[in-house]
């Protein structure tokens, strides 16, 4: 007996001997945090730093935030506890925010309808106040201003619009600013990626706001607007210098160009057709056509071309793609004139008054002009109150400022991008912050941006076939969690880079995208 | 919850996969512990699987031989780029049964049962190679009726037919990121017992002079088919529970051929070595490819193995009638290529070292030990094959460190 009990003790440890074990057995001290200090990391932003995703935030969608899959990683070296506004309230994961207009709950994709729709039920995340700076700063719909705006926390200002009701649930005090709260954090690095809505907003927007150029009191803005440049550097100056003032180190992001953003892409400027018109039947489709162009383009065109004006609108083509109708404010207004010659061509006056209303800045969209994702479900339906045949959106009843963001529109916005990057560039140079270029990182996602594992990803929206791949949420404009973690991952190797640390990656392949339910 | 793709076939013994592919070299105690080499050295019984030919110069009339192991398999990964870590550990118990017979002078009979292929691996649930493996159960018994005839004093032929019979478990996630609402991993398991197929082995021994013997063997691939195995899906979102029901699914697995020539010398009376050399013909397994029986798609996984070799030498010193001394050591050669390292056989090369004795309790009974040490390098390895979206290239890899152990206990009885 005590032979055996030896035989096996000897066996036992011969095995125990035998564990697997690595030259370099990977452990906290593999990864080291270079030049910076991750030990107090604060992230500064608008909704792309927040989790916001499918339209809303959500207990689920903030827990991958980029700061927070960030955090994660810099747990390895030396990177402390990193606290994100809590949506505990959330219990069912559905977004939104009670009792505030605008703020439904998050989008999924309904199988049975086969499109993205709000999730049903009824949000329970209120604006209930937690007073409480977090490490995760980033407040959906912030523009560059907002962080320094006193009150835009303070609950009493969100029904006239001058709070923001995410903020309002974590401010420490009504007359709190964002990046205040930041600094209550001491942060020894950061994350600022703030400005996307000074563009974005208006681009989102289909151009319905101002181009405030020249107008340096950004109190007078709208939210859709475009914030003045000047107004936009002096402000992320302002607010560098403020996170840098305890000798924070950080990394800043530019803003992402339209033309990689689902939203803008999707949906192609020209997508009638005979099956389309016809609801699937050609032959059906194709005498429509004709029928319009008998009826409706073809004097229109005839009109239009006799005001010299010949390349707005032309015929549809019974076996092509053909582009959608759509209002241009740059147009002369023309509406007079076309009405004088369908009266002229015998039309009754009501009728060709009507028609010169709805047809005077109206042309068929190019290549240049952004149909958005929202417009979608728009295409083809009835305007209020439009009587047939002028009741289909963009085929006999053009598309209205909203629905698109005109070439001219797409242009103002490029060259504020372009502006505010710059400004982002070199106050980052001055300084000696590293820049995360997400415009040049998203832009990559119009060919392909290829990932360390081999997988290529790039900007389309979802689609079931894509539904292992695609990176952007159903909103069209934020990430989804997998967008997010390729968003933190750029972020890290550029953190490793510029700061000669070590950090782990994140492969974005393990991350989830959008949420398919069979019915909604 | 478990994960998806893949197949297998069906048996009786739970074992583990520890040298190259899913080879599992543990056929018979003494002849382990002289390195596996044995298709030149007339011992035992167990030179029915080694080859089946020196039957025939078995000094018994009546031989019988068993054995079985304890085989402890321990996989460890880590992926730096990533702060990936992960491992697995498997424990089975291979076994041989021996039993020959000389019917005359010239002609001996028996039965072979052993336990050539298998694999077991159990990687941690949903850890980061999910989508290729979560865990996999294989495994293969072969039972060979063998004949030999003693051609001359000098030289014998032997062979027959092998029945095997197997069973495959195995289970991976469906992708690298699909959960149901609850967010557990969508995968899937396949699972088929039963399959059975035929093969055959032939071998031949030569005695040119005294004291050295040559011998050569080859055993035939056998495919082991599974059809109609049970495909279960798990934990699916209940979109996809319309695109993946519980279904049929149908797989070949091919058990291959091997080839083994070498030598034994008689040094003194007391003393003999043997050298033996193994070609496994691995090329056969080009892809996994699991098929449905509804409109699920064909999983296709390349796994494109290479022609293996394996070099053994052995020694054994029998200094009186009471005991038998044996050593070994080999080279086992990993038929996997770069970028094809599936963590579900996650092996590459490795060195075997070998020991045991025989206590001969009398004449006719002794009790066999033998143990096992596979050493493995860690190796950078990675798979680079793996279909998502529009990409059939995605790869997952990383550091792979391997160690397997084995002790063993078999009894001989003979006379």
């Amino acid at each position: 007996m005590k032979n055996k009990i030896i035989c096996l003790s000897v066996l036992a440890f011969i095995f125990a001997g035998c564990e697997p074990e690595f030259e370099n057995e990977l452990s906290n001290s593999s990864y080291n945090s270079g030049d910076a200090d991750f030990s107090s990391y604060v992230a500064v932003g608008n909704s792309l730093t927040a989790g916001y995703m499918d339209g809303s935030m959500s207990r689920v969608g903030q827990s991958y935030s980029f700061p927070n899959l960030l955090a994660q990683q810099f747990a390895v070296a030396g990177g402390g506890e990193f606290t994100q506004p809590s949506y505990e309230e959330d219990v069912n994961n559905l977004g939104g925010i009670i009792g505030i207009p605008g703020y439904g709950t998050r989008l999924i994709i309904d199988a049975s309808a086969g499109g993205p729709e709000p999730i049903a039920g009824t949000s329970t995340i209120t604006l209930t106040q937690q007073a409480t700076a977090y490490n995760n700063m980033g407040v959906p719909g912030a523009k560059s201003f907002h962080l320094l705006a006193a009150g835009y926390g303070n609950s009493a200002g969100v029904p006239l619009g001058l709070a923001n009701p995410y903020y309002v649930r974590h401010a420490t005090s009504p007359t709190a600013t964002v990046l205040g709260d930041a600094m209550s954090k001491n942060p020894t690095f950061f994350t600022n990626w703030i400005g996307s809505n000074d563009v974005l907003a208006f681009a989102t927007s289909g151009g319905v706001g101002v181009n405030q150029l020249g107008n340096f009191d950004p109190n007078t803005y709208g939210f859709n607007d475009i914030t003045d440049p000047t107004v936009f550097a002096g402000v992320y100056s302002q607010i560098t210098t403020t996170l840098t003032s305890g000798g924070a180190k950080g990394v800043v992001a530019t803003i992402p160009d339209v033309t990689s953003i689902p939203f803008f892409t999707t949906v192609p400027h020209n997508p009638i057709t005979a099956s389309l018109i016809g609801g699937g039947n050609v032959a059906v489709g194709q005498a429509a056509i004709t029928q319009l162009n008998a009826e409706l383009y073809g004097p229109i065109t005839q009109a239009l071309a006799a005001f010299g004006q010949p390349d707005r609108i032309a015929p549809l083509s019974t076996s092509g793609n053909n582009p959608l109708l759509i209002v241009d404010e740059t147009l002369t207004n023309l509406s007079a004139q076309i009405a004088g010659a369908l009266i002229q061509a015998g039309y009754p006056a009501p009728q060709a008054q009507f028609i010169g209303s709805i047809f005077g800045q109206a042309r068929q969209a190019t290549s240049n002009d952004l149909i958005l994702l929202s417009t979608r479900s728009v295409i083809g339906t009835a305007p209020a109150g439009i009587p047939a045949p002028f009741d289909a959106f963009g085929i006999t009843y053009p598309l209205q400022d909203q629905h698109v963001l005109t070439a001219d529109e797409a242009d103002m916005v490029a060259e504020a991008t372009v502006s505010f990057n710059q400004s982002i560039r070199g106050i980052a140079e001055v300084n000696n912050l590293a820049v995360a270029d997400m415009n040049a990182i998203l832009a990559k996602l119009v060919t392909g941006l290829r990932t360390e594992d081999g997988q290529l990803y790039n900007a389309d929206y979802f689609s079931l076939s894509n539904i292992s791949t695609v990176l952007f949420s159903l909103d069209g404009v934020h990430p989804n969690a997998r967008g997010y973690a390729v968003v933190a991952n750029e972020i890290i190797k550029i953190i490793n880079d510029y700061y000669n640390a070590k950090l782990p990656q994140i492969n974005a392949g393990n991350f989830p995208g959008a949420t398919v339910l069979p019915t909604n | 919850m478990r994960k998806l793709l893949s197949l297998t076939v069906a048996a009786l013994t739970a074992s583990s996969a520890f040298a190259g592919g899913y080879r599992v070299a543990l056929q018979g105690q003494k002849q382990l512990a002289m390195g596996h080499t044995g298709v030149a050295v007339v011992n035992s019984a167990e030179v029915m699987f080694f080859n089946p030919s020196g039957m025939a110069f078995l000094e018994d009339r009546f031989n019988v031989s068993i054995g079985g192991n304890a085989l402890f398999a321990r996989t460890k990964f880590q992926n730096e780029t990533y702060n990936w870590k992960a491992s697995t550990e498997n424990f089975g118990t291979p076994f041989t049964a021996y039993v020959s017979y000389r019917v005359n002078d010239w002609l001996s009979a028996g039965v072979a049962v052993y336990t050539p292929y298998g694999s077991a691996v159990e990687w941690d649930e949903d850890w980061q190679g999910s989508h290729l493996v979560n865990d996999i159960d294989l495994q293969a018994v072969y039972i060979q009726p063998t004949v030999s005839v003693k051609l001359s004093d000098r030289f014998s032929v032997g062979g027959g037919p092998i029945y095997v019979t197997g069973s495959v478990n195995f289970n991976r996630n469906l992708t690298r990121s699909l959960t149901n609402e609850e967010g557990e991993r969508s995968d899937l398991t396949i699972d088929a017992s039963g399959v059975t197929a035929w093969g055959w082995t032939a071998g031949f021994m030569f005695n040119p002079i005294d004291d050295l013997m040559l011998g050569f063997n080859y055993r035939s691939e056998i495919t082991m088919e599974a059809r109609d195995g049970d495909a279960t899906f798990n934990d699916l979102p209940a979109f996809a529970e319309g695109t993946y029901t519980n279904t049929t699914f149908s797989a070949d697995l091919p058990l291959p051929a091997e080839l083994a020539v070498g030598f034994s010398y008689k040094v003194t009376d007391k003393w003999l070595v043997a050298v033996d050399y193994n070609r496994a013909y691995w090329n056969a397994y080009k892809s996994l490819d699991v098929s449905f029986g509804n409109d699920t798609p064909t999983s296709v996984n390349p796994r494109n193995y290479k022609d293996a070799s394996t070099y053994r030498v052995g020694t054994q010193y029998v200094p009186n009638e009471k005991f038998a001394f044996r050593a070994g050591w080999y080279f086992d050669e990993s038929p996997v290529r770069d970028g094809y390292f599936a963590p579900e056989t996650p092996r590459n090369d490795s060195m075997g070292f070998t020991g045991g004795l025989t206590y001969q309790i009398n004449k006719k009974l002794g009790v066999d030990f033998s143990f096992l040490y596979l050493h493995f390098d860690e190796v950078d390895n990675s798979y680079d094959h793996y279909s998502e979206g529009t990409q059939d290239n995605v790869s997952f890899g990383g550091t792979y460190k391997n160690v397997v152990f084995s002790p063993g206990v078999g009894l001989t009885y003979s006379f």
